[in-house]
């Protein structure tokens, strides 16, 4: 798998596709994490369904970006072998699982975002990413009941839960600032017809957010000034860790194939 | 009136025709009791066997590889769903079986007590641990405990991907580079034998046994059913010229199948008792994962009360 | 260990595509119904043999005895008239 690459000349097609590939990846796989650790077997069955559904979109979008920049590049080599900088994930989806509650809220506050993303995406001028969004919307629709369902039952379940999940909305608020920054490869999206305009997607979000929030039984945390730009390649100190893991194999057996 | 001799008499004849058993039916209670530990212990094997697998999910080294291995450690959670319920319906509680497996008190197959160092363990437990747990499944389809053997039917059908996706990574390495091929050897090297003795004990060292098979909990004896996997499996090996790690493995023709070295039982036997090396640990882990998740259940339990209050209020209004 | 001991038992059917009634397929432990419901869709479905679910709690159900299965099953064993099999149609006459 030894080759170079130069990932800043891909065209702005290819740049786009691979940000929305790296949400996909980097989010499965936090969740892949609680395979086998969850609180209820059920549960620990139910989160990896979600996992397995996320992983495969990844696989969609970076098949589309290997076909895309061509020669032999394949999802492998994406998903492998690119540093930290170059991954154009939303900060939100690097952020660590923490516990059940920690990581039921990030996909809530993600999945909500998602499906509006997803069902503009369905229009967008992209034959193959219309396609690819078609799909991914009848799965999507489905996490976000379940972790909809999950805010409300840790909002209005013990005194225990509300606290510890109204702590983890605290803490994961800020990220969702970032869901509404144009990226410069969603900002080309958009000229182009190929994707949404992410701002006017807040104030739908909003509403649902503060509908989900109020039947939890939770409050809104205040919006804060701090700005996230992992979709431009500004990562905090979890990417690295994550990405040194996932991709120590393939990093360490340069010639080899799995 | 029926005393319970003649009851037992009649269960056996019953069953020794091929009769399945249902739950709420009468039963002796040495075969209601040897069901629950069995059932059970099958069941923690498969929540335990998570974790050497899961253990390898954020490492998978394509995107492929991460799928199945995640899809493949689902599964083993389900089936442990599946053997739960079944071992319910004989009178235990989901609550009774994990709490001892927690403290250590309920046994799950020792195979899982050893540790997965590296990728091509993965493939391996695939295509050995798999391997001979399918064997011994296929078996129990027709075991004579109705709950029992429907879950190993539904088993047994997802199973068979399992041991392929083990097969599968053992070519690849065994097909690769030279450190490719190193690191798969060396891990049959590692599984070799703790695989064959998943089978249990031999015949002679088994005393349940006869029991069990006379009420078809047990359908092929241990020895039985290590040779016929120990026959099945040199031929996977040869077929990828990779050698076990039995200096004594030699093909008999005149019993057209293969004899096999001593199984060292002192090792059997201490880990089986605990003292394997990661038998603490998986306990840790299973242990983390309840208490940390005890919140989690409470809050579950609280807010369908909650609901199940509104509901009534509303009727009421 | 009593975070879990109020969770009722469950028993799932499942309708497969072309199937034409629900089959039992096992039970699941669940707080209430929709978190049964989900469960069900996430151990009993994942490989997509079902269209439609049902989640019924275990002590609704209410079972014939093993023990009367003579009594209450015997009398139709031997009304063989009930089946189509038992009558003599004609070819010519067509399917009925």
């Amino acid at each position: 798998m030894t080759f170079q690459m130069k990932w800043d000349t891909c065209d702005d097609l290819t740049n786009y596709v691979l940000q929305l590939g790296d949400d996909a990846l980097v989010l499965g796989h936090r969740l892949s994490e609680w395979c086998g650790h969850g609180p209820i077997l059920e549960q620990d069955i139910a989160l990896s369904n979600i996992s397995l559904d996320l992983i495969g979109l990844a696989r969609q979008y970076y098949q589309y970006a290997a076909e895309l920049i061509g020669g032999d590049m394949t999802e492998d080599h994406i998903a492998y072998l690119r540093d930290v900088g170059d991954f154009h994930n939303h900060s939100m989806m690097e952020q660590p699982n923490g516990h059940w509650g920690d990581t039921l809220v990030r996909q809530c506050l993600y999945d909500v975002f998602h499906q509006d993303y997803l069902s503009a995406l369905t229009r967008s001028s992209d034959q193959r990413l219309a396609a690819i969004a078609v799909k991914a919307l009848k799965e999507v629709n489905y996490h976000v009941q379940f972790s909809g369902e999950w805010l409300i039952r840790l909002g209005d379940g013990t005194q225990e839960s509300h606290d510890k999940v109204q702590n983890s909305l605290q803490g994961l608020m800020t990220y969702s600032a970032e869901f509404f920054q144009a990226s410069k490869a969603d900002a080309w999206a958009l000229t182009q017809g190929v994707g949404p305009d992410v701002a006017a997607l807040k104030p739908g979000w909003d509403s649902r957010m503060d509908a989900l929030i109020s039947q939890a039984t939770l409050s809104r945390p205040a919006a804060d000034a701090a700005i996230w730009q992992g979709k431009e390649g500004s990562h905090g100190e979890f990417l690295a860790l994550l990405l040194s893991e996932m991709q120590s194999l393939p990093r360490s057996y340069p010639d080899a194939t799995w | 009136m029926a005393n319970a001799v003649d009851l037992t008499t009649t269960f056996d004849s019953y069953v020794a025709a091929e009769n399945r058993v249902e739950p709420k039916q009468w039963m002796p209670e040495k075969y209601r009791k040897t069901l629950v530990r069995q059932i059970s212990q099958h069941a923690h094997s498969e929540i335990v066997g998570m974790l050497p697998e899961a253990n390898w999910i954020t490492r998978a080294p394509s995107l492929r590889a991460k799928l199945i291995l995640i899809a493949k450690v689902q599964d083993e959670g389900g089936h442990g769903l599946y053997l739960y319920s079944a071992a319910e319906t004989l009178g235990t509680s989901r609550e009774t079986m994990v709490g001892d497996l927690l403290s250590g008190k309920a046994k799950y197959s020792s195979i899982f007590n050893y540790p997965s160092l590296t990728w091509a363990d993965i493939g391996v437990i695939g295509w050995l641990v798999d391997g001979a747990a399918i064997a011994n499944q296929v078996m129990l389809c027709r075991t004579s405990y109705g709950p029992y053997s429907r879950a190993m039917v539904r088993i047994c059908k997802e199973e068979s991907f399992h041991q392929r996706q083990g097969y599968e990574i053992v070519m690849k390495l065994a097909r690769g580079t030279s450190d490719q091929k190193a690191m798969v050897q060396d891990a049959l090297n590692r599984w070799w034998w703790p695989s064959i003795m998943m089978f249990g004990p031999t015949d002679d060292n088994s005393p349940n046994s006869e029991q069990s098979m006379k009420w078809r909990i047990k359908r092929k004896s241990n020895d039985q059913l290590r040779q016929e996997f120990i026959d099945k499996t040199v031929v996977h090996a040869e077929f990828l010229d990779l050698s076990i790690p039995d200096e004594d493995l030699k093909w008999d023709e005149s019993k057209q199948s293969y004899d096999y070295g001593e199984i060292d039982w002192d090792e059997f036997y201490r880990v089986i008792q605990g003292d394997g090396p990661c038998n603490r640990q998986r306990l840790i882990a299973r242990n983390k994962a309840h208490d940390e998740g005890r919140w989690v259940r409470e809050a579950a339990t609280a807010f369908a009360a909650k609901q199940a209050a509104r509901k009534l209020a509303n009727q009421a209004s | 260990m009593s975070d879990t001991s109020n969770w009722p038992l469950w028993e799932v059917f499942v309708r497969s595509k072309n199937g034409l009634a629900h089959k039992h397929a096992g039970s699941l432990h669940a707080p209430d119904a929709d978190m049964a419901l989900k469960n069900a869709r996430d151990v009993y479905t994942r490989r997509s043999e079902g269209v439609s679910l049902w989640v019924v709690p275990s002590e609704a159900i209410t079972a014939s005895s093993p023990d009367e299965k003579d009594l209450l099953f015997t009398p139709a064993d031997d009304k063989v008239y009930r089946h189509p099999t038992f009558y003599d149609i004609p070819d010519e006459v067509g399917h009925m």
